[in-house]
């Protein structure tokens, strides 16, 4: 496994070809395609909020550099809108190596800090879990409570509950289908 | 003509104002919504981001459940859920690797007999927009709107191709087909923000801010959008001093085509769209 270490703009970084490997494999995109012509980034609003735009992730994940692309913010700003997938002249769907970005790092540990979208996502999961659906009442609730912010957005809820989009009539039906595919989903999360 | 409907779970809650208007209208046109008994969600942007497996075996439940329930086509008001169904059936029709492992998580055998819809698609190509303006009472004269598809009713494009992904058109019609003026606009299929609309609301009032001043700039009076994301973040995320209001394009089609309900379900949205209706005379 050869590995080495750059020096990015970015900071020293090191490099591990086995993970380039990794996520050729798991997205199943032709990486080695990218010639940097940035209609990616170009396209992306979401990640102009993070670090990296998705052509430099590319090239990061081209020179191996697992630790920096795994703890980078924009791989949990992408928001899976496919305009780089659509625009890419090479065909290479972003979005799919972005899905894999993120089920690496979490498997890893590895998340930024501060970043909360993996514990969004597993309120999001943990409600489908437990009643086959997501009452957006609860996860909101259950969101707040987690983040310490009862009261943030507290007007909004209030706004959305008096129109009647937040009900609150609790749904406690249990779906042995549902819990059949989490268990059986489980062991690649 | 009698479908299967999903719903999904934001039509239940933040989307209700789109359930209430695709039902209404369906009828209005001589359609017959059967909600799926027993669907589950479809997964969204967290399935697919944590567990590819989970993203599969959820949506492909849902399919079939709609194979079980009468076999019939699936229509999908939500654009995130329409992408997520849509896309566990094309990989379900067109790999059998995948369709193997959607048939073991879901713990069921495809048949493919059941083809997803948006709502938006069954009232272009099913209805067709000619017979939609038959059946417009009240034209939306004057009515400038610019119409806003977000990002998952026309990307991937090979999944299923109704509209042009870039510059679509679908929308435009429909709201030409309803007496309304659709303007000419760049952003139409910009990314919204979608579900960091909690995590991340100050990317999203970024996004937001910069769509809406777009559609001001293009002279639009308000906007028409699909996906109640899309219409939730267009609304919850605003900047403070910006209040075009957003409409779901059933509700546009309740109006022009004179339904009764259709106060009920404005009411409902967090921008009140009554001033730019009164001032059109089109409310009431």
């Amino acid at each position: 496994m050869a590995t080495a270490t750059l020096y990015l703009p970015a900071g020293k970084v090191t490099v591990d070809a086995a993970f380039r490997e990794e996520v050729a494999r798991l997205s199943g995109q032709p990486l080695e395609l990218c010639f940097q012509c940035q209609k990616c980034a170009s396209g992306c609003y979401p990640t102009r909020e993070g670090d990296y735009t998705p052509n430099e992730i590319m090239r990061l994940i081209q020179y191996g550099a697992r630790e920096a692309v795994l703890k980078s913010r924009t791989i949990w700003l992408c928001t899976s809108c496919e305009t780089c997938g659509l625009r890419c002249p090479n065909g290479i769907r972003m979005a799919e190596v972005m899905d894999i970005l993120k089920q690496m790092a979490v498997a890893r540990g590895i998340v930024p800090d501060g970043e909360i979208s993996p514990l969004f996502h597993n309120l999001f999961l943990n409600e489908i879990r437990s009643t086959g659906r997501v009452q957006e009442t609860m996860l909101m609730l259950k969101y707040r409570l987690k983040t310490g912010g009862l009261l943030a957005d507290a007007k909004l809820g209030w706004q959305l509950f008096r129109r009647g989009k937040l009900p609150l009539v609790p749904r406690l039906r249990k779906d042995p289908a549902v819990r059949r595919i989490f268990e059986l989903a489980g062991g690649r999360g | 003509m009698k479908y299967s409907y999903y719903p999904g779970c934001s039509l239940e809650a933040t989307g209700v104002e789109y359930n209430l208007s695709t039902r209404a209208v369906a009828g209005a046109l001589g359609m017959e919504l059967v909600e799926l008994s027993g669907w589950i969600c479809c997964g969204s942007s967290s399935a697919h981001a944590i567990n590819r497996d989970l993203a599969l075996g959820l949506a492909a439940h849902n399919i079939a459940l709609a194979q079980e329930q009468g076999g019939r086509d699936l229509v999908v008001p939500c654009s995130a859920c329409y992408t997520r169904l849509s896309r566990a059936d094309y990989q379900m029709r067109h790999d059998p690797g995948e369709r193997v492992r959607a048939e073991r998580l879901a713990g069921f055998s495809y048949t493919g007999q059941v083809r997803i819809y948006s709502f938006l698609e069954i009232v272009k190509d099913r209805v067709g927009y000619a017979e939609v303006t038959r059946a417009v009472r009240r034209p939306l004269a004057g009515l400038k709107v610019a119409c806003y598809y977000g990002c998952l009713l026309v990307r991937p494009p090979e999944v299923r191709p109704f509209d042009r992904a870039e510059d679509p058109a679908s929308l435009d019609e429909l709201a030409a087909a309803l007496g309304a003026e659709p303007v000419p606009w760049c952003y139409k299929t910009t990314c919204c923000g979608a579900g960091l609309s909690l995590t991340r609301p100050e990317v999203v009032g970024k996004l937001v801010a910069r769509i809406l001043s777009a559609a001001r700039e293009a002279g639009a009076g308000a906007l028409v959008t699909a996906c109640p994301l899309c219409q939730n973040n267009l609304e919850m995320r605003r900047p403070a001093d910006e209040d075009i209001p957003v409409f779901y394009f059933t509700e546009l089609m309740g109006l022009a085509l004179g339904l009764g309900e259709v106060s009920g379900w404005l009411k409902k949205h967090l921008v009140d769209p009554f001033p730019l209706l009164h001032r059109l005379s089109l409310a009431g």
